[in-house]
């Protein structure tokens, strides 16, 4: 047994720095609001950074049983945390990630004000994000899942006295109780068959079960991955994350691309035992995931605010990343995770370093030229571009590639299916991201026309009567660019194929968690303390294989050279090109810009007629009429007999009495002689 | 002894107060102190019981059993179980909290409100602790009384008419129950509830069933009007908008579906198995009807009031599923809805006071302005979605997981509820905080939260956190009394169902 960790510490923590910034913080000087918040941050990135440098010697997985949170009948639930390979990635992921995003806050964030507001809740978001991650059963992940949703919702609403801000933090958190209603429902049903909601109770059974399959694992997986659709912003309830680009950009970076979005893809890799005992819950998974991937990337490829580019990049990220867990490569899914927290928090931060150097404009049309000016932005935005459309040596090629490959090579029928549309969104992504790079970077500055329309409100900068020349950003922004950027180069290198002569060490250190399905979690323990995991099948490509892959890898990096080809053609070498194409398919450039009308769409069919139920029929006809009529008739015809019984009796005596009595008497004649029973007093 | 006397002690307090109060001079703020301090009595008392429980003991504790009356046979009976005991607490929390929330609402009259709030309280109390049912019984129309009046003089606009309402609605159906009392007693002989159920228990067969239906039916339709189950809830909305926040706080949910649990699944388990289906689905049109009304509700008294009918439809579904786990939640769910329905009514009239309107349109941007009543706000409507470690989350999970296990669709459809409730709340906090400051807002300056109200929010904000993360300790209580129930429902020739579905 290896000595206690102390996991319960590492949310508790942050916890302890919202509570102290959120109580008193608006009392205190920035720089101590900033060093509460950094602390909270950097104590569990340190404590996660000490369990990985002794994570070999650990017995794993490993539970830790803090409290018991509910119990009632036969129902319990606690407090409880594990650790294993897939909780130890997600960790780093969270408090190192987190932790630069805290150091670049700072100094994005240093003339805002409600400055203290905004450390406490990325603080609350840690805390809910770290539970999320390092719960042991699904309730205490709905902790996680439902609290980093209240987080998003504080901080897409963080300028909230800007209506849009507003209403996008409320349609996220209602869209993703939408979701949400999957996840409990999912719940539910293990609850019915298993009688418990911890992760090890569920998957042992499951493991000793091998004559389950589809059935009820089906729609509970189903139910399950409704409830990742919504938080990951996948079809059909992506809509909130575009908008949710309303919050400060830092929050973008951490929450809606980094950590957050992807914990439908850890709560899928998570439950993969459920998953993978059905074909056709693992089936949608992959098509929604591909259907997202590419989707998004073409409403992408047209959006002109450099935010909702990205925004829509993520969904479409998030879409491989579910793509790979529908073809039961939860390993790449999770490698993918990796890699885009990574270059996808950058391209953010970048962006906002962008955003910070022209005084708050998001608008791509009116950017230009910045090349010069703002070059470690430049650099370090280069790096995530690359890496993003999958140019080797870059951290996202071996992770997107180790997913198409997955899929080409995947006995589900939908796998070559999904491979294709997979590769043809790499193309597109390629696309619009150097779209971006040239608008943003080269060419002329277009700042001039700048003066034509007024910057998104939001950032500080907006507020300022007159704007300063552009600036790079201080070093407390640029160093984790910096940072991110060298991860965005060598972060896919844990993940070479053996194609490509590597090992793919992700794949193998996963593997103790995602292919356990066949035994419980204290006989993998067991197994691998005796026998050094050797009793995992090495998931490693046979020679044959590794010819096909290499084959994978050159078509699809030959698509993102078709597609950075085509953007370097029309946004660097010719810059009319655009306008005449667009001019060319109107109807189709407008469907895209318009986000295929979804949203609308969404209104017309959900939202209004709800609202019309609501307010004409419910409240209008039946709450008024039915309700308060009945109501209304029953109070008359009382007050009618009331004075009646006032008549009889004089006057004398008081109607409610009267009522009382009247009521009585007629009651006890009924009964006497309706039933015939005999009253005997 | 202390523990032969407590419930007495702490039943009738208030209205030593009250006869207190009726003596006193009106002079400065001399009778809300004395209010104050009466309300902080009791509730201290009543801390007693959670600390002498005796968990590991079945049936009443506390009990105090005196011959009364000779003729008919009417005994003064207390007593409590773990599920009465948490309500005694409750409502000894909330006294205080009443009386700060009332502290400058109520400015003329003082005398009468706060007389009539105490003998309130009394009756309130007594119903939880009475188990000779005539004495349930006064207690329960005591509770009726002082209300109505108060609605009628204390209210917006309309309050008589509200009052006479709310007398109709409730008057009513408590005649059915009286008649149905006297039934019993005839064939029985003793209001006693112990012996009323053992009774029953064992002699119910013998009497005609069609009697001892549409007795169950009295009984049902008494406590039903006054939870309000759907469609009875005709009332609730006039009657929130024109009580005090003190009234209007302990209004509706506590005292039916306390007296629900206590006499008709104590009493009529059978009856209520068979009419289950029928408040299952009241209950859940309840949850969605509430919520959808809530969405489009202007006023936010009104507002709240559907959004109260669909949160205490919770607990109806909770209760009538027959199972363990569920009706630990609902009495769980009934302590956090009475909870955090009270502080967002508090918060509602602290509104009132500033700015003399519940019109959510005309309010908008106040986050700015009074950030720490925005926080308040903000904790106690997230609280009311159930969000995870508040305390309604806790509640609502355990009736609508235990309701899945034997009623799937209907548990789907209320489980629905939590995307518009979340929907409602969260627009009414964007209405009344985000956004730009509306001219209400700009033209009149007002104080944030001060201390007389911040004492009576943050404890119950706190507890909605305490009760959120720590559960066990209240449902330690609550499930022995539950596992009581499924017992003596084992007499019945029924049982209340496992909680958790126990296939393999």
């Amino acid at each position: 047994m290896t000595s206690s960790l102390h996991l319960w510490l590492i949310p508790l923590v942050p916890f302890a720095g919202f509570l102290v910034n959120g109580l008193l913080g608006r009392r205190f000087p920035k720089a101590l609001v900033t060093a509460i918040a950094w602390i909270a941050t950097l104590i569990p990135f340190l404590q996660v950074l000490n369990i990985a440098l002794h994570f070999s010697s650990l017995t794993l997985p490993y539970n830790e049983r803090v409290a018991t949170w509910i119990t009632a009948g036969n129902f319990h639930a606690d407090f409880a945390f594990a650790l294993d390979q897939l909780t130890l990635i997600m960790l780093l992921v969270v408090t190192g990630v987190g932790f630069l995003i805290h150091l670049y806050s700072a100094g994005y964030m240093a003339h805002e004000e409600g400055y203290w507001r905004f450390f406490a809740y990325l603080n609350l978001f840690m805390f809910f994000m770290l539970t999320l991650v390092l719960a042991e059963n699904f309730l205490l992940m709905f902790v996680g899942w439902e609290g980093v949703g209240l987080a998003s919702y504080l901080l897409i609403g963080f300028y909230f006295t800007k209506d849009s801000a507003a209403n996008a933090g409320k349609k996220a958190f209602v869209v993703n109780r939408i979701g949400d209603f999957g996840f409990l429902i999912g719940m539910f049903l293990l609850i019915a068959h298993f009688g418990t909601l911890s992760f090890d109770g569920i998957f042992s059974q499951i493991a000793q079960h091998p004559e389950w399959q589809g059935g009820f694992l089906t729609a509970i997986a189903l139910f399950l991955a409704l409830g990742a659709t919504g938080k990951s912003a996948q079809i059909p309830l992506y809509v909130w994350l575009p908008d949710a680009m309303e919050g400060p950009t830092p929050v973008s970076a951490l929450i809606h691309a980094a950590t957050m979005v992807t914990a439908g893809v850890y709560m899928i890799a998570r439950a993969h035992a459920i998953f993978d005992r059905s074909p056709f819950a693992l089936s949608t998974v992959a098509i929604i995931g591909a259907a997202t991937a590419l989707f998004a990337a073409t409403i992408g490829l047209v959006q002109t605010d450099i935010k909702r580019v990205l925004a829509y990049s993520t969904v479409s990220q998030l879409g491989y990343m579910f793509l790979a867990c529908g073809v039961a490569a939860y390993s790449a899914g999770i490698f993918h995770l990796l890699t885009h927290a990574f270059f996808k928090a950058l391209l953010f931060l970048a962006a906002g370093s962008v955003i910070h150097a022209l005084s708050g404009e998001q608008d791509m049309r009116v950017m230009g030229g910045l090349r010069k000016k703002i070059p470690v932005t430049f650099w370090t935005m280069t790096a995530a571009v690359f890496a993003i459309a999958g140019f080797p040596p870059f951290a996202g090629f071996f992770s997107k590639d180790e997913i198409l490959y997955q899929a080409f090579i995947s006995p589900n029928p939908v796998g070559k299916i999904v491979w294709f549309v997979g590769l043809l969104t790499a193309g597109l992504t390629s696309f619009y991201m150097f779209r971006l790079w040239y608008l943003t970077f080269f060419g002329k500055s277009r700042a001039d026309q700048a003066a034509a329309h007024t910057p998104e409100p939001g950032h500080h900068a907006e507020k300022e009567e007159h704007k300063h020349p552009v600036h790079e950003s201080p070093w407390i922004m640029l160093a984790p660019l910096v940072i991110l950027a060298i991860l965005s180069v060598i972060g896919g290198w844990v993940g070479v194929p053996a194609a490509l002569g590597g090992h793919n060490e992700i794949e193998h250190f996963l593997s103790p968690v995602m292919h356990a399905q066949h035994l419980s979690f204290e006989q993998v323990s067991v197994a691998m303390s005796t026998q050094q995991q050797a009793v995992v099948p090495a998931a490693e490509a046979p020679e044959g294989n590794k010819s096909l892959e290499l084959l994978l890898a050159v078509v699809s990096v030959a698509t993102a050279l078709i597609g950075w080809f085509i953007a370097h053609l029309m946004y660097f070498a010719k810059p009319e090109l655009p306008a005449q194409i667009a001019a060319k398919v109107r109807g189709l450039y407008s469907l895209l810009l318009n986000k295929y009308w979804i949203d609308e769409l969404y209104g017309a069919v959900i939202i209004t007629p709800v609202l019309f139920l609501s307010r004409y029929v419910l409240k209008g006809l039946f709450d008024t009429g039915v309700i308060t009529g009945g109501g209304l008739a029953l109070g008359y015809a009382t007050q009618g007999i009331g004075s009646l019984v006032q008549r009889v009796q004089s006057g004398n005596i008081r109607s409610y009495a009267g009522w009382l009595a009247l009521g009585a008497a007629a009651l006890l004649l009924l009964t006497y002689f309706g039933f015939g029973t005999h009253l005997s007093f | 002894m202390f523990n032969d006397s407590i419930l007495s002690l702490i039943t009738f307090v208030p209205t030593a107060g009250a006869i207190v109060v009726a003596l006193l001079p009106r002079r400065g703020k001399l009778i809300q102190w004395f209010t104050l301090l009466v309300s902080l009595l009791t509730f201290a008392l009543t801390l007693h019981l959670p600390a002498h429980f005796n968990y590991g003991q079945t049936g009443f504790q506390f009990e105090e059993n005196h011959p009364w009356i000779a003729s008919p046979n009417i005994h003064y009976h207390l007593g409590i179980d773990g599920i009465s005991m948490w309500l005694v607490v409750l409502v000894g929390f909330l006294g205080p909290l009443a009386v700060l929330a009332s502290w400058k609402a109520i400015e003329t009259r003082t005398k009468e409100f706060y007389f009539l709030f105490l003998i309130q309280q009394t009756a309130m109390l007594g119903v939880f602790v009475a188990l000779d049912m005539f004495l349930y019984y006064g207690f329960w129309e005591l509770s009726l009384v002082p209300m109505a009046i108060l609605i009628a003089m204390f209210g917006r606009q309309r309050g008589p008419q509200a009052a006479i309402k709310f007398f109709i609605f409730t008057f009513l159906p408590s005649a059915l129950l009286l008649v149905a009392l006297l039934w019993l007693y005839a064939k029985t002989g003793t209001f006693d509830f112990v012996l009323t159920q053992q009774y029953l228990a064992q002699n119910g067969s013998a009497l005609a069933p069609q009697a001892l239906w549409w007795v169950s039916l009295a009984f049902l339709a008494a406590f039903a009007v006054k939870v309000p189950v759907f469609p009875l809830h005709g009332w609730l909305s006039d009657v929130f908008s024109e009580a005090p926040t003190a009234m209007a706080m302990v209004v509706a949910g506590k005292l039916g579906l306390y007296s629900i649990i206590r006499f008709n699944l104590g009493l009529f388990p059978e009856q209520s198995r068979q009419i289950a289906p029928l408040m299952i689905a009241l209950a859940v049109i309840g949850i969605l009807y509430g919520a959808s009304i809530a969405l489009v509700q202007q006023d936010l008294k009104r507002f709240l009031a559907f959004s109260t009918v669909g949160h205490l439809s919770f607990c109806t579904l909770g209760i009538f599923c027959f199972t363990v786990v569920g009706l630990n939640g609902a009495v769980y769910q009934v302590l956090n809805h009475e909870l955090s329905g009270a502080a967002i009514l508090i918060l509602f009239g602290i509104l009132y006071e500033r700015y003399g309107t519940y019109d959510m349109a005309l309010y908008g941007g106040m986050a700015a302005k009074l950030p720490r009543m925005a926080t308040l706000y903000v904790i106690t409507a997230l609280s009311l979605v159930g969000l995870p470690i508040l305390n309604g989350f806790v509640g609502e999970f355990l009736i609508l997981s235990s309701s899945f296990g034997v009623h799937p669709y209907w548990a789907t459809a209320a489980t629905l509820g939590v995307i518009l409730s979340a929907a409602y709340m969260l627009t009414m906090i964007q209405k009344l905080f985000y956004g730009e400051q509306s001219q209400l807002v700009v033209n009149k300056n007002v104080p944030d939260i001060v201390a007389r109200e911040g004492f009576a929010l943050i404890p119950a904000v706190i507890l909605m956190l305490v009760l959120g993360v720590a559960s066990p300790y209240w449902i330690r209580a609550i499930g022995g009394a539950v596992d009581q129930m499924a017992n003596s429902f084992a007499h019945a020739t029924m049982t209340l169902l496992p909680n958790v579905a126990e296939k393999r």
